[in-house]
């Protein structure tokens, strides 16, 4: 890391970059916050380990409006967000400059914790470089967990080790894919409308309406959203029933469809657990499936298949056709 | 003290909720939040933190205050047809506000941690001031509360930076006081209503001496103390200190990463602000409150502008409240309990105890300078 | 239904009288169903008028407790409650709920004093309540001098009960003041600042400001060249609010909730708060 940290002050000092986004090191062994560093003093405070999941492309939007470059640093998986917000105009690619870094997966807390792990007091074996199993050590005793084990849900469905844009890559990173990216989606599909029915009750009755999903969301860029219109009944801070979430959720979900690159975010960020990935993989699906393979983010360039028209398109009696079986 | 066998919770469980309504942690998919106690309920009272506050139970996210009748008379119309007057005018439309029913049931949270006691005496000093919320104090009055002790505090876990203790719930102001040792959980009233309760489920209890909880007692305390925030310094903080940290410059750079997402106050239990606002109805409205986050942009937007226009405004603002204003407010008592639940569960990994540790650090480093 | 009644529970009342004080400012009348006032209240009280479905807003009291018939708003159309406010009319029912807020010291501290009130636009709706109130209870107060202005002759609110009634109580002076010269206006032209300065008031007075921000801050400033202190001025401020009892956490500033310790304030005690009104 001290490489990483020693080629960030590089770009400061020569002029190259104004500033760096990237990681502050957490007050506890597992919680870094995303920070922005000005100065080559305060990148001493800089770390990038296991539990560095955040997506920082979004914090782009503001940061490329100001003057001079800045520098972020940007996982395989976020660098299709950043993609995305140039195909959208949302940030300005002149004034970035994107390090690619290397990454072998992230970790999630509350996966180690579901394994019975509480009271940590310090992890290690959670740098890039570190051993393939990551020691907690607790108030309650030593723990040691495989690395793979302990994952973000969204790296067992990695898209890749490659960066789609960066201006330099520093460090090799893993393709950590253990399952087909749509399997979860297609064990959905396989129940009857009744149980899906039942499965998205019981997950979005849990919604808090925090709005954690939408505002980490880096499709979600719209300078107002919809959802915080005072003028409209769409701003709702509170559900009418239990099951009201599902038109957040679902009206969110068709917002992004198309420009959703699968960062995983959503999930990752859900204090209620809720899967919401899950409706954006549905929509990727099916876009992949009605219109041809699409990955938004991969490519600025490319429209994306619900904003161009073609004679090919399939016609929406797909949908009735389908839901008969 | 009474005693019952961990095995046979269920009937404790049983005896309670056949006079009240019992509100405990239930695991809903894979998540453990307080509900109520009913049929196929996955009951999970061993869980230290519940992904939300009980304070629910008392400042529910949504609730109705009334509802409004509206119904408009015909210009036209005759003294037959419904014309009226009012205040010696032609009445245009008449409305009528019936106010929504006050909750009169007993209802007993069971397993809330001496935090979340806490914390609901934090809203107490905000809804049972002058003028009282109706609301609120009844379901206070109805609310019997059976405070747990943490068995295995978390490091997330800083309430003896409040005086908590999290060892001795007989401490909290709460009506029950129970501790799980040795496959038992034992129970002791605390108070009048856990006089009452207690007398209504006695049957399914032994009588036990205090051997067992004292022992737990201190394996709590010595893990208490080993805890990471055991120590968290709130020198910096409480009454008449708003002027030193509200222009501190720390707050430039800390809130950066701040999705302004509702998430800290959502889960936290001494957050008590509120929206209101209306759905409309066949015949008129139903005018309803809810949790609001003063991390929202249109928190405090109105007509002509709004106060707090940057995120970083806005955050100032919420642990300026817990942290100075409140205690200003308060004799000195803050509006953080340190349950923790923000450092778990902030996206950002940005939480109270970072703030804390900020203007800690700023002060150091001054000090050197 | 409940026999407790709550706070934030409403009473209807009936509009009863509406009348046009500029092009976008209405005074509205309003009663009891049944006849009569909804409440009492003190000068520079507030209530919550509500527009079922649309909104509810925390509006100052205009009228008088003096006047025992009836309560007045005077309300500005600028959003979409007083849009929808501004489309009613009389006959026409909304929801009220109050008094709530502190008011102006008019039994104590203003007592036997020189008052000196200072209103810009709309600004003048919450000191018409004190106003009529000191005139009332004419000899409870000293020399009364009041200085308003607007931006033209048509924004002048309430000007006619300004000239038929206050031009003419003993040892009441008016002066009023529009921003640009304006056909059929013989008065003065300028901005209140720049009036206040050129009229000169002695500082045996109280200072009772009330108008938009920036007009405020330039009264505020021309207060303290003519040698007024702080604590011999008062205003009041107003932020977003919903409950108006201090507990829903919107008009929260430092260690005070507007709603309920305000709206009126001393200007040392506004100088304690952080600068977010």
């Amino acid at each position: 890391m001290q490489g990483l940290i020693d080629r960030l002050k590089a770009l400061l000092a020569d002029g190259t970059v104004a500033r760096v986004i990237g990681w502050k090191k957490g007050d506890m062994s597992y919680n870094p916050t995303p920070a922005v560093f000005n100065s080559a003093e305060e990148l001493d405070e800089f770390v990038y380990d296991g539990f560095c999941g955040a997506n920082l492309s979004k914090m782009m939007i503001d940061a490329t409006k100001l003057e001079g470059k800045t520098a972020v640093l940007l996982k395989p998986c976020d660098s299709y967000s950043f993609n995305q917000l140039i195909r959208e105009h949302r940030v300005n690619r002149d004034n970035a400059y994107i390090i690619g870094i290397a990454c072998r997966g992230k970790l999630d807390i509350e996966r180690a914790k579901a394994t019975g792990i509480k009271g940590i007091t310090d992890v290690a074996g959670v740098e890039h470089d570190g051993a393939d199993t990551v020691t907690f050590k607790t108030l309650y005793g030593d723990k040691e967990v495989a690395y793979n084990e302990i994952l973000l849900g969204r790296c067992y469905m990695c898209k890749g080790k490659e960066h789609v844009i960066a201006d330099e890559v520093i460090g090799e990173s893993k393709d950590t894919a253990v399952m087909d990216r749509f399997a979860q989606v297609e064990a959905i599909e396989a129940m009857s409308s009744a149980e899906k029915f039942e499965y998205f009750k019981k997950e979005l009755s849990k919604c808090i309406r925090c709005n954690a999903c939408r505002n980490v969301c880096p499709c979600c860029s719209c300078r107002k959203c919809v959802f915080d219109s005072t003028k409209f009944d769409t701003q709702q801070k509170a559900n009418v029933d239990s099951f009201e979430e599902k038109m957040f959720h679902i009206i969110r979900a068709f917002h992004v469809a198309g420009r959703c690159t699968d960062c995983g975010e959503c999930s990752r960020v859900c204090p209620q657990g809720i899967p919401l990935h899950l409706f954006n993989k549905k929509f990727i699906k099916d876009i992949d499936t009605f219109y041809g393979e699409f990955q938004a983010g991969k490519d600025p360039e490319a429209q994306s298949p619900l904003t161009a028209f073609t004679f090919e398109d399939v016609e929406p009696k797909i949908v009735s056709e389908r839901s008969k079986g | 003290m009474l005693k019952i066998s961990i095995d046979k919770l269920s009937a404790l469980y049983d005896a309670i909720a056949a006079n009240n309504e019992l509100i405990l942690p239930v695991r809903k998919a894979g998540v453990v939040d307080y509900a109520s106690y009913e049929e196929g309920a996955d009951v999970a009272i061993d869980t230290l933190k519940t992904a939300k506050s009980p304070k629910n139970a008392f400042f529910p996210q949504f609730e109705t205050l009334y509802n409004v009748n509206k119904k408009i008379i015909p210009t036209d119309a005759s003294a037959e047809e419904g014309a009226c007057e009012g205040a010696g005018v032609a009445l245009r439309s008449t409305l009528s506000v019936e106010m929504a029913p006050l909750v009169d049931k007993d209802f007993v949270i069971f397993g809330i941690k001496p935090c979340d006691v806490k914390g609901i005496e934090v809203l107490d000093n905000v809804f049972l001031a002058e003028p009282v919320d109706n609301f609120y104090k009844a379901r206070r009055d109805h609310g019997i509360l059976v405070t747990m002790a943490c068995n295995e505090p978390e490091e997330s876990c800083f309430c003896s930076a409040f005086g908590i203790d999290a060892a001795d719930p007989s401490k909290a102001k709460a009506d029950v006081a129970v501790w799980m040792a040795d496959g038992n959980l034992y129970w002791k009233a605390i108070s009048p209503k856990g006089e009452a309760l207690t007398e209504s489920v006695k049957s399914v209890f032994e009588d036990s001496d205090e051997a067992a909880v004292e022992a737990t007692k201190a394996s709590i305390e010595g893990i208490l103390a080993k805890l990471p925030n055991a120590n968290l310094s709130l020198d910096m903080w409480g009454k008449g200190v708003l002027d030193d940290r509200f222009y501190s410059p720390v707050w430039d750079e800390i809130f950066k990463p701040c999705l302004a997402c509702g998430t800290c106050t959502f889960v936290c239990p001494t957050c008590q602000c509120y929206d209101i606002k209306d759905y409309t109805t066949k015949d008129g409205i139903q005018r309803y409150r809810c949790w609001d986050s003063c991390m929202y942009s249109d928190f405090t937007m109105m007509a002509h502008g709004n106060n707090r226009n940057s995120q970083k405004e806005r955050f100032r603002q919420r642990f300026m409240h817990k942290l100075s204003y409140y205690p200003d407010k308060n004799d000195g008592m803050f509006s953080c309990v340190g349950c923790g639940r923000c450092v778990d569960k902030c996206p950002q990994s940005l939480n109270i105890v970072k703030v804390i540790k900020a203007f800690e650090a700023s002060k150091a480093k001054e000090g050197q300078a | 239904m409940s026999n407790v009644i709550d706070t934030l529970v409403p009473k209807v009342g009936v509009i009863t009288g509406i009348t046009d004080e500029t092009p976008d400012v209405k005074t509205f009348k309003v009663n009891a169903p049944e006849g009569g006032k909804l409440f009492e209240h003190m000068p520079g009280q507030c209530a919550m008028v509500c527009v079922p479905g649309v909104s509810e807003g925390m509006f100052s009291i205009t009228s008088s407790p003096t006047n025992k018939e009836f309560q007045e708003f005077s309300i500005k159309k600028c959003g979409s409650l007083t849009d929808t406010l501004h489309s009613l009319q009389v006959g026409d029912m909304i929801t009220v709920r109050g008094p709530y807020g502190n008011n102006f010291p008019v039994d104590t501290v203003f007592k036997g004093k020189n008052l000196l009130f200072i209103a810009g636009g709309i600004g003048l709706a919450p000191l018409r309540s004190v106003i009529n109130y000191c005139i009332d209870n004419r000899d409870d107060y000293g020399r009364i001098d009041i200085l308003y202005g607007s931006r033209s002759a048509d924004d002048l609110v309430k000007l006619k009960e300004i000239q038929e009634v206050w031009m003419n109580v003993p040892n009441v002076n008016v002066y009023l003041t529009i921003d640009r010269e304006q056909e059929g206006w013989d008065g003065h032209v300028g901005f209140v600042p720049a009036y206040l300065e050129e009229i000169g008031f002695s500082t045996d007075c109280i200072g009772i400001v009330c108008g938009p921000p920036i007009m405020i801050k330039f009264v505020l400033q021309g207060l303290k060249k003519l040698g007024f202190t702080d604590d011999q001025i008062y205003s009041t401020l107003e932020l977003r609010m919903k409950c108006a009892i201090g507990k829903c956490g919107r008009c929260n500033i430092g260690n005070k909730f507007v709603c309920k310790d305000g709206p009126v304030f001393r200007f040392d005690q506004i100088n304690e708060l952080p600068p977010e009104y």
